[in-house]
């Protein structure tokens, strides 16, 4: 158990440390690159609760996806530091404002919450049918898939209809540009497109 | 006491062991491999390949190394030290990392995880970090362009290669990776999803950089991409890890289509052979395709690269994954557990 709290104590505080860091890190990259490592450290403490389904999910999704794409922006931006640091102390006062609401919300939330009462608290609370212990990824699967399901397609929905938009906010089509058409390409025969002429000399052909 | 002994330090130690047991073969696979390529292109362009140093030029590969060895680190002034130098390490790593679940013959693998196949999904997407932290640390045009191209790439195919993973966890009906092997016993996955298992195939050629989609190092156009600034280890550990991440996606490939340690029939003279040599030949299989592809096709354009990604493979690998569903639930096939 002891191994487990040493874990348990090391990925917090890098997390968090990492936290940090990608306010202070003076180049917004090194920031991306602390946020990933926050991120690994949060999967370790999914892993720590026995919760490895989502531990992985998380690496895949927010690091091996999200993340990439932040890297992608951030290093494409043409940033002035100095410039981004000028403004730290006009900002600051909106900038915790906004921190300690929530703060006081997460204590209200987490202060007020309960388990439903339903659900025993103690942990063997993923057993099947035959009291056999389920792994965590098909326990979330037949929550996910039966109770929320209603929840799961709406959330799906939203996240479409985001895609779409921002596909619809970026589409043009430019007119002067030619496009390669892989299916007219692999559609021609060689009737239409080669013409043996038997050419006379000194005629030429047309 | 005893309890920190044989809870704690003895499981470690044996787990460094079996480390070792894993990785040092890996390597020299590795090794192998890079002498393979040369020998196999060769062939096919009608050379001899290495043929000087040692037995028909087979300490080629280590000749090489100890060149690299020697050779000065160059770190370019305008680079971002410690992220240049970090860049290679972590290709290098993931590549090793992931055999940690690979199985080789039922029970033995290193660590056998629920998860399994997320564990390796989740390792091969994290790939493009050392590639786009190369191209960035590196502070030149060309590595950038090819840090550029590559992240897009990697992304782009990754999607594709969900939808195969998820398939194939469909016929399975497990995440572990052990248990998906089991579930080829009556027949391989290559078969009855040989669409899937071609597109795996062609993705995992995308995934690692190789040819026809090594746009990310296209010498022709920005030298050398990414790793144009890398010079003697550093260099190295890139090649080391392309060639690594190789033989990872052939072991994947092995493992989800082509029933990982089983034998192809289950009679007699094939059973006798014992699983892990099943494994290697499967792998060796899956690599000598990849050097094939290399010798036969020419590279791919960026725009063709992008189109066949996601106008091709991604509805296609969604409509097979909406078909298989389908036809395992009508015909009652779903695997029980």
């Amino acid at each position: 158990m002891i191994v487990q709290a040493i874990l348990f104590y090391i990925f917090g505080t890098v997390a968090v440390a990492c936290g940090v860091l990608v306010v202070s890190a003076r180049n917004p990259v090194h920031s991306v690159l602390f946020l990933i490592l926050a991120f690994f450290n949060a999967a370790g403490l999914f892993i720590l609760i026995g919760a490895e389904f989502l531990a992985m999910i998380l690496v895949i999704v927010y690091v091996g996806a999200v993340a990439v794409l932040f890297l992608f922006v951030v290093m494409m931006l043409d940033i002035d530091f100095l410039q981004l640091r000028s403004g730290f102390v006009q900002y600051l006062p909106i900038g915790a404002l906004v921190g300690l609401i929530l703060l006081a919300e997460l204590i209200l939330v987490i202060g007020g919450w309960a388990v439903s009462p339903s659900v025993p608290t103690q942990a063997p609370v993923l057993t099947a049918a035959g009291g056999v212990a389920l792994s965590n990824t098909r326990a979330l699967g037949d929550i996910l898939y039966t109770r929320y399901l209603f929840g799961f397609q709406v959330a799906g929905l939203i996240l479409l209809v985001a895609m779409i938009g921002a596909i619809v906010l970026t589409l043009r089509h430019r007119a002067d540009v030619r496009r390669q058409s892989i299916s007219a390409q692999l559609a021609r025969r060689r009737a239409e497109t080669v013409e043996v002429v038997k050419v006379p000399l000194g005629a030429g052909s047309d | 006491m005893a309890n920190f002994w044989t809870g704690y330090a003895w499981p470690t130690v044996i787990t460094a062991i079996e480390v070792v047991i894993v990785v040092v073969p890996l390597l020299l696979a590795i090794a192998m491999l890079t002498y393979a390529e040369r020998k196999v292109l060769a062939f096919s362009q009608l050379r001899k390949g290495p043929n000087v140093v040692g037995p028909f030029g087979l300490l080629q590969p280590f000749a090489d190394g100890l060149k690299l060895l020697v050779k000065e680190t160059i770190v370019p002034s305008g680079a971002n030290r410690v992220v240049f130098v970090v860049a290679p390490l972590i290709t290098f790593t993931l590549a090793l990392v992931a055999w940690a679940v690979i199985p080789f013959d039922p029970g033995v693998v290193i660590a056998n995880i629920n998860v399994g196949i997320l564990y390796l999904f989740a390792i091969s997407s994290l790939g493009v970090y050392g590639i786009i932290l190369a191209g960035w640390a590196s502070n030149s045009r060309y590595a950038f362009l090819g840090a550029l191209r590559s992240a897009a790439q990697m992304v782009s195919y990754e999607v594709a290669i969900g939808f195969v993973l998820v398939t194939v966890l469909l016929c399975a009906g497990s995440l572990n990776l052990t248990e998906i092997v089991e579930a080829q016993r009556h027949i391989w996955f290559a078969i009855p999803l040989l669409p899937m298992f071609v597109i795996f195939f062609i993705s995992a050629l995308a995934e690692t950089g190789r040819a026809p989609f090594d746009l990310p190092e296209g010498e022709t156009e920005i030298v050398a991409g990414y790793f144009v600034e890398y010079s003697s280890m550093t260099f190295a550990l890139f090649y080391l890890g392309e060639y690594g991440n190789m033989i990872l996606m052939s072991a994947m490939t092995s493992v989800l289509f082509l029933g990982g340690w089983l034998a192809p029939f289950g009679v007699a003279p094939f059973t006798w052979v014992p699983g892990p040599i099943w494994f290697a030949l499967k792998i060796a299989f899956v690599l000598f395709c990849f050097l094939w592809v290399r010798a036969t096709f020419p590279r791919f354009r960026y725009d063709q690269l992008m189109r066949l990604g996601w106008k091709v493979f991604l509805p296609f690998s969604l409509l097979w994954l909406v078909l298989t569903a389908g036809v395992l639930t009508a015909a009652g096939w779903l695997p029980q557990r």
